[in-house]
């Protein structure tokens, strides 16, 4: 078996794994390496050939594989170590990792730090169960997409899309410019889940229906899909009866939200966050293992690939300063708690030593209200949705007011916060 | 007429009402808390325009496909000629990000250009 020893390990060559080797590097860790399973760098980016990347970081609309490309680029101009199409199979407390290629076979590496970047996955039928046959023609969204973008193969000619998240509005436009037609779009919210921008762009251009506090019912088919029933759903999200509606297609997309990747993490016995399904984490993206660290969609799932670029430069940072053994275990650690209309903060954990970028994500909308942190800072949002992930941070000097040893997150109305919203 | 546009600049989404005249002109524009309302509206009343992303065949590539896109945004009443015009392109690997594919795009004064690199299959 060969044996490598490195001072950075990243697991996972996404945007996430990308940006993490390439702060590490700049932090001064002499051995990086990048462990991916795919044969090319860039993760998913690399089918979401659509615009829209990069307007925080880079300023322009990019594409997904642009995006990537950049960092791609970057990485090449330095001695980062690339190991592709390789498959790690485990990850240890003392941070031995087992990883296998055709080429060489089994490898071990010893890591000084690890970075876990191995992003998330699709929600399936079965976690919905949705009742009716088994045939052919049902997809995840990211599952076609790959199929569309990167294969060349339509998934079908008539296609109906559950979930009105981003990926199955891009999914929409995508199969109607290759020429499908897509039926429907159906969202059990009352209002669509993705950006208002796609909708326009990508249902209202093309004429396509959404289908508002619905869901899809029952398949149809044997061998292929031939058509889904769709139905209103009450508050508590049951079928209405009566509403039904069966629509012909033979292709049926969901889009039904995506799940963070742990098996590696749990395995290794990194302590998850139940709400997020990710590790959880303090102000260093240190996860409860020390020396592991983690970033992107593998520790909580993002809108925006910037946010995850942001992230994992900092996790990349701190592992490299951790392998340099320039991370000294904080004096004080302060619980992040999640308070009112606040579903998850991430950290979970700080240490008032550095300033702190939060992310977090309401329960329900809201209009006219503040984000409050612990009392520390306020900011006036004129909405919040569940959708749209929350970003905001402290500074050491702010952190320096708190008094206890919890930080509460919560979002005050206006009455409440004595001022006019 | 009423027409109602959402404005996509930012996350706030205002729904732009304009009432529009016999011969198409904006006779009043309502509901937009900023004036790039009003500019994204009037813009998306008159001539909206679109970024076109799509793939197309590479031949000797690591991938089948290749993902290119308009380098500036075309009418969106042209997406469709621009996809049909897509459909049988072919281009040789081994292709760099921003390689132009087709240049002057149907005319339109914007070039088709390479989304990523795209190594030649060994």
């Amino acid at each position: 078996m060969r044996k490598l020893e490195v001072d950075v390990a990243i697991i996972g060559g996404g945007p996430a794994g990308l940006a993490a080797a390439l702060a590490a590097h700049d932090q001064g860790a002499a051995e990086v390496l990048i462990i991916e399973r795919n044969h090319e760098l860039g993760g998913i980016l690399q089918q979401c050939i659509h615009h829209g990347f990069g307007l925080h970081r880079f300023k322009a609309e990019l594409t997904g594989p642009e995006y990537a490309q950049r960092f791609i680029n970057e990485l090449k101009d330095t001695d980062i170590k690339v190991l592709l199409e390789t498959m790690v199979l485990e990850v240890t407390k003392d941070r031995t990792i087992y990883a296998v290629n055709s080429r060489e076979g089994m490898l071990e590496i010893s890591a000084k730090a690890i970075v876990l970047a191995m992003g998330c996955r699709e929600r399936t039928r079965g976690a919905l169960r949705i009742p009716g046959k088994r045939p052919a023609g049902i997809f995840s969204a990211g599952t076609a997409q790959r199929y569309m973008n990167i294969d060349g193969y339509i998934p079908g000619r008539k296609a109906v899309i559950l979930g009105s998240g981003d990926i199955g509005l891009i999914m929409a436009r995508r199969l109607t410019l290759e020429g499908a037609k897509v039926e429907a779009v159906v969202e059990i919210l009352p209002y669509a889940a993705g950006l208002a921008r796609n909708v326009v762009q990508c249902l209202e251009d093309f004429d396509i229906p959404l289908h508002l506090e619905s869901t899809v019912t029952e398949i149809h088919g044997d061998d292929r899909l031939e058509a889904v029933t769709i139905a209103k759903v009450d508050e508590n999200w049951r079928p209405i009866p009566g509403t039904e509606q069966k629509i012909e297609c033979d292709t049926l997309l969901l889009s039904v939200g995506l799940i963070p990747e742990n098996e590696l993490s749990s395995g290794a016995g990194v302590e998850l966050d139940p709400v997020t399904n990710g590790p959880k984490v303090d102000d260093t993206l240190m996860t409860s293992i020390p020396g592991v660290f983690a970033c992107g969609n593998v520790l909580h799932v993002h809108d925006l690939v910037d946010n995850v670029s942001k992230e994992a430069e900092r996790a990349g940072a701190f592992a490299a300063q951790y392998a340099l053994d320039k991370l000294p275990a904080p004096p004080r650690r302060i619980k992040v708690e999640a308070g009112e209309n606040i579903r998850y903060v991430v950290p979970h954990e700080i240490s008032l030593e550095r300033p702190v970028e939060f992310f977090m994500r309401v329960q329900r909308p809201e209009a006219d209200v503040y984000l409050d942190l612990g009392g520390l800072r306020r900011v006036k949002k004129p909405f919040v949705r569940p959708s749209e992930m929350l970003d905001i941070t402290l500074s050491v000097e702010q952190l320096s007011k708190l008094e206890g040893d919890t930080l509460r997150v919560r979002i005050v109305s206006g009455k409440e916060a004595g001022v006019d919203a | 007429m009423l027409k109602r546009i959402t404005c996509t600049v930012c996350p706030l989404s205002c729904e732009v009402v304009l009432e529009i005249g016999e011969n198409g002109e904006i006779l009043s524009l309502t509901g937009n808390k900023c004036a790039r309302g009003k500019t994204y509206a009037t813009k998306e009343h008159t001539a909206p325009e679109r970024t076109l992303t799509t793939t197309v065949k590479i031949k000797g590539g690591v991938h089948p496909l290749l993902p290119v896109r308009t380098d500036q945004p075309i009418p969106k009443g042209k997406l469709r000629e621009a996809m049909l015009a897509t459909a049988d392109l072919v281009v040789e690997a081994p292709v760099k990000m921003g390689d132009v594919v087709v240049e002057n795009f149907l005319d339109l004064g914007v070039n088709l250009i390479a989304s990523r690199d795209l190594d030649r299959v060994e």
